[in-house]
């Protein structure tokens, strides 16, 4: 425990934690390149995770919490003494919490391609000494799943009790149920689809665009000098806008302006809106890479759960699982709406496969899935208190 | 657990798949799930129950009945329940064939229409009648539809289901006690509760 457990003020803290590194296809473990799906090959990978919580003697209460596309392994607690930012999932990770690390050892790893300390585009290259860059494969999710499973295999969890994760890491979830269906016992994918829609692919364009078009991208080429800081922050800026809701942009920010009495008659920012995203934008910068942006964004877009399991037939693909899902929605959420979540559910519906749904009345658009929630903490408590007692009752 | 409940739960055999229709927070499920080893479904419409069905470990999904069970593949279930709902479906008969088709069996409950109280009042007072059991103003009930034990008995009938068993109740709204009645049961019952079957008519 650390000195910020009592002024966690929403619950108890898993305290400082620290990243580690597994690494595999290197000199270390048995040499195998890992083959991609585009049908490049890559190696040696190194995944950057972290854990929290104790894995149990029978080792059953293990869970893999999947990050979404900007996410990183630290998902909860806090890195050292002076660092005051939580990880990402704070509200939800921690002693009593949804996911209660008084009960299950959890996984979080940073995905491949990203760039948090996993093996990335910024990365060097065994090869060449120097960063990848666009000689970087594309990847995929199937492809992230598949180095996580190394990853699970590493920690010697046979069996996950759960894959939780919202957006993007929700498509993990749906992956890792549909590839690996003997290892995960349930499946939480939240705010997400079985697919990226036209609708997604467009928004992740216009942002990819944003930093194809910045003259320091250099095709790729750009570690050890400028950076295409503005390209990045205006990717950002698009997604911070898909990520919330017109409600949401009318209670935050409403038409207030930022710090001034009257309008500048400039292109400044006048605007709290525009402030808000110039902010989102210029944070951003300093912690990701442009082209993990580019490559993660791609790997998001290729995503199509029926097409890779099930011949182009969702109710196809989801045949394959056998865990038990808890699917979530948000009312607000137009990014990721309730139908494409209830597509889902119809598909393992058609299968028999045992799966709750509940849409969450929320007006923060898509980030609700990662704001604290009491509605989404029961849930999720409910569903792991569940299968956990169905794992052990198995045993017994 | 409320006494139609009860009824409805001994009518049910160990190790079951169940579906229940406007699960509310799962307290049949939930019961199912202890005392009978089965394993259950709910659907509900209320957003906060269906929360509440999750919390406590229960295979909940929010949706409408009447759309979400289309989904499931025929003879999913062992038995499918409708309690103490029918009177608010807008279609009843594709309900209970649908029922019937995911279910091998289905269970319906309903406040009987035809109670002696309501009869006197409408019969003295000139009133819709309001009830324990139908706690409703004509303007502001949810109950579209007035079914009686005799008329859901030549419903089942016309529709070629099969009634494999069926209780004419005496319990009071919401209590925990109750009796079975077998003298003047459209008169005197509170609730009817009925074990139905697809019946040959209904097998495609």
């Amino acid at each position: 425990m650390s000195e910020y457990t009592e002024s966690e003020a929403a619950g108890q803290t898993v305290g400082q934690t620290r990243k580690r590194f597994f690494t595999f296809g290197d000199e270390a473990s048995p040499f195998a390149p890992f083959a991609l799906e585009s049908g490049a090959s890559l190696a040696p990978i190194t995944l950057a995770y972290e854990t929290y919580g104790v894995l149990s003697e029978a080792r059953d209460n293990a869970i893999y919490v999947a990050h979404a596309l900007t996410g990183d392994s630290h998902a909860a607690g806090y890195y050292s003494g002076e660092d005051q930012r939580p990880g990402w999932w704070e509200s939800m990770i921690g002693p009593g919490k949804g996911i209660d690390t008084d009960k299950y050892f959890v996984i979080c790893a940073n995905v491949l391609g990203g760039c948090m300390g996993s093996t990335g585009p910024g990365s060097i290259d065994p090869a060449t000494g120097a960063p990848y860059g666009l000689s970087f494969p594309v990847v995929t999710i199937g492809d992230m799943v598949r180095a996580q499973r190394r990853l699970i295999d590493h920690l010697g969890v046979d069996k996950l009790l759960a894959v939780i994760g919202g957006s993007m890491g929700g498509m993990q979830v749906l992956e890792w149920a549909t590839r690996y269906p003997g290892r995960v016992r349930a499946a939480v994918p939240l705010a997400t689809s079985a697919r990226h829609t036209a609708l997604h692919i467009a928004f992740h364009e216009v942002a990819r665009q944003a930093i194809l078009a910045d003259p320091d991208w250099n095709g790729g080429d750009y570690y050890g000098r400028a950076n295409p800081v503005h390209g990045l922050a205006v990717a950002r800026m698009i997604g911070h806008i898909t990520y919330l809701s017109d409600e949401a942009m009318r209670h935050k920010f409403g038409r207030k302006l930022q710090d001034k009495e009257a309008k500048s008659f400039s292109f400044d920012a006048d605007f709290q809106v525009e402030s808000y995203l110039r902010y989102q934008g210029q944070k951003f910068v300093d912690r990701f890479d442009a082209n993990s942006f580019l490559y993660i964004t791609r790997a998001a877009d290729y995503f199509d759960l029926a097409e890779v399991h099930g011949q182009g037939s969702l109710a196809g693909a989801m045949a394959k699982t056998e865990c038990d899902f808890l699917i979530v929605s948000f009312t607000s959420d137009w990014l990721y709406p309730t139908y494409q979540s209830k597509e889902l559910l119809k598909a393992l519906k058609k299968n028999g496969r045992e799966a709750s749904f509940a849409e969450i009345d929320a007006k923060w658009g898509h980030d609700a899935f990662l704001l604290p929630s009491p509605a989404l903490t029961e849930l999720i408590r409910g569903h792991l208190d569940k299968n956990l007692a169905r794992a052990r009752a198995g045993r017994g | 657990m409320r006494f139609d409940l009860q009824i409805i739960a001994s009518w049910i055999e160990n190790g079951s798949r169940v579906l229940d229709l406007g699960c509310g927070q799962g307290d049949l499920l939930e019961y199912l799930r202890g005392e009978k080893n089965a394993r259950g479904t709910g659907i509900e419409i209320d957003g906060e129950k269906v929360q509440a069905g999750i919390s406590r470990g229960l295979s909940v999904l929010q949706g409408d009945i009447g759309e979400e069970i289309k989904d499931y593949p025929r003879d999913m279930f062992d038995y499918v329940i409708l309690s103490q709902t029918l009177q608010q479906v807008y279609d009843p008969l594709a309900l209970i064939r649908e029922m019937l088709r995911v279910g091998r069996k289905g269970i319906v409950s309903f406040p009987n229409f035809s109670h002696y109280r309501g009869r006197l009042q409408l019969l003295f007072s000139g009133v819709a009648p309001m009830t324990r059991e139908l706690p409703y103003q004509w303007y502001d009930t949810p109950n579209i539809r007035v079914i009686t034990i005799r008329d859901f008995t030549r419903f089942c009938a016309a529709g070629g289901f099969v009634i494999l068993q069926s209780a004419a109740i005496k319990t009071y709204y919401k209590e925990e006690t109750g009796e079975v009645l077998r003298f003047l049961p459209n008169l005197r019952a509170s609730y009817g509760v009925f074990l139905l079957e697809r019946g040959a008519r209904n097998e495609n």
